[in-house]
C-alpha cells in the first residue's frame, strides 16, 4: 500500500529522532531527506518540498528548543509547523445564502461533490439547489440532475442549450427566491483550453459567485500546482475541495496547489456516496501523515457515533463487569459507525495500526458484519442471557441468519473472550480510570 | 509530452559525461597498472599440479574411497579458491583502468536525476529502480576514453527501456486475427475518462472498418448510462444497456449476445469507476470479468496522477489482470512520467493515449517512439 509506505517512512524518520539522545546537523539532515523524500512520494509538488525541506533544516540547526521541550520534539514541532505553514488558515463556509462555483479538471469529482455540498447545507438547515452549468460532457446534465433528485435539492439546467453562461445565469435567476445555497456546476477543464478558460470567466463574471471552490482529485501530481494557479488566475479561488481521499493516494496534489494559490482546503471527499464527505483539518492530516496517530479523531468520531446517554449507559455497565451478547452488540453497532476498521486503525498512534494489515482489517469487518446477522437472528433472552444456548438452539440460530453452526459457535467464542477481557478490565482500575477518562465521562 | 523527461536525462547524461572525461584524465595521469600478471599465473600453476597429484592419489589408492573423496573434496576446495583469487586480482585490475566516479559524485548526480524524474511525475518506487539500474550498469560498463558519450547513452537508455520492457502489441493486428466478437473491458478508477476512451475506441474501430457494440456496465454512478448513449448516439453505434443499478455482468452478457447474433466485431464494455481500495467493487469487476470472459482488459490511467499511478494499476492488474493501458489526459501539459510509472509497475503495453475530448483526440502508442523521442536516435548515430 502506497499510504502504508509513505506512512511507515515518515513514521521510520519520526522514530529516528525519537529514538537518538541528541539531535546533531548530521542526524537533521538525514531526518530532512527523508521528509523530503516522503512527501515527494505524496506528490507534493517538488519545488515546494525543497525549499520546506530548507526551511526546516534552518530551523532546527538554528532554533533554541523552549523550556521543557527537548531537542527532538523540538523537530517534530518544526516539521508539523511547517506543513501546517504551507496548508495556510483553515476556513469554514459561512452557513448563509450564496452562489458556490465548482471548477476543476476533468474527472476530479466536481458533479459528485456538488450532491455532497448540498447535503452538507441541507443537513445545515438550508435550501440547497443545484445547476447544471457543465454543458460539454454528454449527459453530465443527467448526472447532476439524478444526483439533485438523490439528496433532496432543487435543480436547473437546459439540456438544449450550449451557451453555458446563459443556463447559469437563467438559472440563478429562477432559483434565487426559493433557495439559499445556489451551487453551480460547471465543465471540466485545463489551463491550455483557452477558450473553456473563457468561458468560465464569463461564467465568473456574469454570476459575481461568492465562492469559487477548486475540485481536486487526490491523485493529481505535479500538475496540481500549476493547474490550480490558472484556475486562481481565471475566477479568484476562494477554497479547495479535495476529492477520493478513500483511496491510497495521499494528497500532496492539493497541498501544493493550497500553497500555490493561498487558498484553503475545506473539504475532502471520502467515498461515492452524498455523506462520504468531512470537513478538512490541517493539523489533523498532518499528524496522520506524521504517523502521529490522531486520537482527537477517533474520539469524536466516537463521540458522535454513541449518542449521549446511551453511550455512557454500556461504558459504566461494561466497565460493571456484566457484559451481554446485546451490549457486544451496540459496540459492533457504534464501530460500524465509525467507517471502516482500517480507517479508524490508521487514526490510532504509532505501532497498532502499523501492525493491522488490510487484508486482515476486512476480513475482521466482513466477521464483524456476519456476528451481527446472527445476533439478529436471537432471542431476547438469548441476548441477555448467552448461557442459554445450547447445540438445538445453535442450530437454529445458524438456520435463521442462513450462516453455519460454527459461525454461531465461533461468535459464542468472540462473546467469552470479550467477557473475559472485560472482566479484566474493570478489575484494573488505573485501566478503568484511564478509560472512562478516554471516554470523557466521570466515574 | 516527453519532452520535459528528454531534457532531464540529457542533462544527466552530460553532467556525468563530465565527470567520467574528467576520472580518465585523472586515472592516466596516476599511472597504470598496480597489479603484477605474473603471481597469477604462478598461482594458476600451482593449483593444477594440485590437482594432478590429486588425479595419480585417486588412481593409485582405488581402495581408500573414503580418503579420495574427502581429498577430491579439499582438492575442489582449492581450486575454487584459487580460481577465485584470480578474479580478485582481474576486478582489481580493471578497476584501476576503469574510470569511476566517487559514490558521492554520483549520488549527487542521481538525486539532480531524480528530482527531474519526479517533476515529470515519475512515481519514487520507479525512480528508484531506474536509479538502481544506472548505479549497476555503471559499475560494469567498460568505460574509455572513446566511448563515453556512447556508454553513457546506452547505460541510460537501457535504465530507460528496463521501465518501458513492455512487450509491443499490435492492437490493429488482434483485432484483426482474434475470434470475433472480441470482449473489451474497460477498468479504472472514477473520473480516469473510461466511458469518452470507449467512444474515442469505438470511432477508432470505425474507421479501420470494424463495427463495435457498446454495454453500459458503469450502472451505480449517477448520469453514467446516458453519457454513453449520447456518445452511441453520436457515433452511431448500438448501445445495450439495462436500469441503473442494474448488474453489470448481465449488461456485458446481453452484449455478447448481441454482437454474437448480429455479427460485431468488437464488444466494448464499460466498467463503474472503482478506488483500488474498495475490496468489494473490486471483488464485483472480477465477477464482470468471469461472466464476460474479455479478451483484453485495458486499464484507462490518468496522465495527471502522480505516484498513486503505480498502486492504482498495480492493484487493478492484481484483480483482474491487465492487458493494456490506455492514458487520458496527456493534453493537458502532463509531463507523461505517469506513462513510465503504469508501464514498469505491471509490465503491460500502452496502447493509447488520450489528447483531447473530441472522438479523433485518441493516438496508437508505440514505445520505441517514446525512447526514440527521449534520446533522440539520431543523435547517437551521429555521437
Amino acid at each position: 500500500m502506497v499510504l502504508g509506505d509513505l506512512e511507515e517512512s515518515l513514521r521510520g524518520t519520526i522514530r529516528k529522532i525519537a529514538n537518538a539522545v541528541t539531535v546533531d546537523g548530521k542526524l537533521i539532515k538525514e531526518i530532512v531527506r527523508d521528509i523530503q523524500r516522503a512527501l515527494l512520494q505524496a506528490d507534493v509538488n517538488v519545488r515546494l518540498v525543497l525549499e520546506l525541506s530548507k526551511k526546516i533544516e534552518k530551523r532546527a540547526l538554528e532554533e533554541k528548543p523552549p523550556s521543557g521541550m527537548s531537542n527532538r520534539e523540538h523537530v517534530i514541532r518544526i516539521v508539523h509547523d511547517e506543513l501546517v505553514n504551507l496548508l495556510g488558515e483553515t476556513k469554514d463556509l459561512p452557513i448563509k445564502k450564496q452562489v458556490i462555483m465548482m471548477v476543476g479538471l476533468y474527472g476530479q469529482g466536481k458533479t459528485t461533490t456538488c450532491g455532497k455540498l448540498a447535503t452538507y447545507f441541507k443537513k445545515k438547515g438550508l435550501r440547497p439547489a443545484l445547476i447544471a452549468g457543465d454543458v460539454h460532457r454528454p449527459a453530465a446534465y443527467d448526472q447532476l440532475k439524478q444526483i439533485a433528485e438523490q439528496v433532496d435539492a432543487a435543480f436547473y439546467g437546459d439540456k438544449n442549450e450550449k451557451d453555458a453562461v446563459k443556463v447559469v445565469k437563467d438559472g440563478i435567476n429562477k432559483l434565487k427566491k426559493t433557495s439559499d445555497v445556489i451551487i453551480v456546476d460547471t465543465s471540466g477543464r485545463h489551463k491550455l483550453e483557452d477558450n473553456l478558460i473563457e468561458e468560465m470567466k464569463n461564467i465568473f463574471h456574469a454570476t459575481k459567485p461568492d465562492e469559487k471552490l477548486l475540485v481536486i482529485d487526490a491523485a493529481v501530481g505535479q500538475q496540481a500546482g500549476s493547474q490550480a494557479k490558472a484556475f486562481n488566475d481565471a475566477v479568484d479561488i476562494t477554497g479547495i475541495i479535495l476529492t477520493k481521499l478513500d483511496g491510497t493516494a495521499k494528497g500532496g496534489g492539493a497541498l501544493s496547489a493550497a500553497a500555490e494559490v493561498g487558498a484553503p482546503i475545506i473539504f475532502i471527499g471520502t467515498g461515492e456516496h452524498p455523506s462520504d464527505f468531512e470537513k478538512f483539518d490541517p493539523t489533523r492530516f498532518i499528524s496522520r501523515l506524521l504517523g502521529m496517530g490522531d486520537i482527537k479523531t477517533l474520539l469524536e468520531k466516537a463521540e458522535e457515533s454513541m449518542k449521549g446517554k446511551d453511550a455512557e449507559k454500556t461504558a459504566k455497565r461494561l466497565l460493571s463487569g456484566k457484559f451481554t451478547l446485546k451490549d457486544m452488540y451496540e459496540q459492533m453497532d457504534m464501530l460500524s459507525g465509525m467507517g471502516p476498521l482500517s480507517k479508524i486503525a490508521d487514526m490510532l498512534p504509532i505501532g497498532f495500526s502499523g501492525k493491522l494489515k488490510k487484508v486482515d482489517m476486512n476480513t475482521t469487518q466482513d466477521k464483524l458484519r456476519k456476528f451481527r446477522v446472527i445476533m439478529d437472528s436471537m432471542t431476547e433472552e438469548e441476548m441477555e442471557n448467552p448461557n442459554i444456548i445450547k447445540s438445538s438452539r445453535v442450530k437454529r440460530i445458524a438456520r435463521g441468519a442462513g450462516v453455519e453452526n460454527r459461525d454461531v459457535k465461533e461468535l459464542l467464542r468472540y462473546y467469552n473472550m470479550t467477557k473475559k477481557m472485560m472482566k479484566g478490565l474493570s478489575g484494573n482500575r488505573k485501566m478503568r480510570k484511564s478509560l472512562m477518562k478516554q471516554l470523557q465521562f466521570d466515574t | 509530452m516527453f519532452k520535459f523527461l528528454k531534457r532531464k536525462l540529457k542533462k544527466f547524461e552530460e553532467k556525468l559525461e563530465a565527470e567520467l572525461e574528467q576520472e580518465v584524465k585523472d586515472s592516466i595521469e596516476e599511472g597504470e597498472i598496480k597489479e603484477s600478471p605474473a603471481q597469477i599465473e604462478e598461482e594458476t600453476s600451482k593449483a593444477s599440479v594440485q590437482t594432478e597429484k590429486m588425479e595419480e592419489k585417486r588412481r593409485r589408492e582405488e581402495e581408500f574411497e573414503k580418503r579420495i573423496e574427502e581429498s577430491l573434496k579439499s582438492e575442489l576446495h582449492h581450486t575454487l579458491q584459487t580460481r577465485k583469487s584470480i578474479e580478485k586480482a582481474v576486478e582489481k585490475k580493471e578497476k584501476s583502468r576503469t574510470p569511476r566516479i566517487s559514490e558521492e559524485k554520483l549520488e549527487d548526480l542521481l538525486w539532480e536525476l531524480e528530482i527531474g524524474l519526479l517533476e515529470a511525475d515519475v512515481a519514487y518506487s520507479v525512480i528508484e529502480s531506474i536509479k538502481n539500474d544506472i548505479k549497476e550498469e555503471l559499475k560494469y560498463a567498460s568505460i574509455d576514453r572513446g566511448n563515453i558519450r556512447e556508454t553513457i547513452t546506452n547505460v541510460l537508455q537501457h535504465a530507460i527501456s528496463h521501465v518501458l520492457q513492455s512487450n509491443t502489441f499490435d492492437f490493429l493486428e488482434f483485432i484483426k486475427t482474434k475470434d470475433k466478437p472480441i470482449v473489451i473491458m474497460f477498468v479504472g478508477v472514477n473520473g480516469s475518462g473510461k466511458t469518452l476512451s470507449i467512444a474515442k475506441m469505438a470511432v477508432y474501430l470505425k474507421k479501420h472498418g470494424f463495427s463495435s457494440v457498446m454495454a453500459a456496465g458503469d450502472t451505480f454512478r449517477a448520469g453514467a448510462i446516458e453519457q454513453l448513449a449520447v456518445h452511441a448516439d453520436k457515433i452511431g453505434v448500438k448501445l445495450i444497456k439495462h436500469r441503473p443499478g442494474a448488474d453489470p455482468a448481465a449488461v456485458a452478457y446481453d452484449a455478447i449476445e448481441h454482437a454474437k447474433a448480429k455479427h460485431k466485431d468488437v464488444v466494448l464494455l464499460d466498467t463503474a469507476g472503482r478506488m483500488q481500495t474498495n475490496v468489494n467493487l473490486m471483488d464485483e469487476m472480477a465477477k464482470i470479468k468471469r461472466v464476460a470472459k474479455p479478451d483484453l482488459i485495458i486499464f484507462v490511467g490518468d496522465a495527471l496522477a502522480g505516484n498513486d499511478a503505480v498502486e492504482q494499476a498495480k492493484r487493478f492488474n492484481e484483480v483482474v489482470g491487465i492487458d493494456g493501458v490506455i492514458l487520458t489526459k496527456v493534453d493537458t501539459d502532463a509531463k507523461g512520467g505517469s506513462a513510465l510509472s503504469v508501464a514498469y509497475t505491471i509490465g503491460k503495453p500502452l496502447l493509447f493515449i488520450g489528447v483531447g475530448q473530441g472522438y479523433e483526440d485518441q493516438i496508437p502508442f508505440d514505445p520505441e517512439w517514446m525512447l526514440n523521442n527521449i534520446f533522440g536516435k539520431e543523435e547517437k548515430i551521429a555521437a
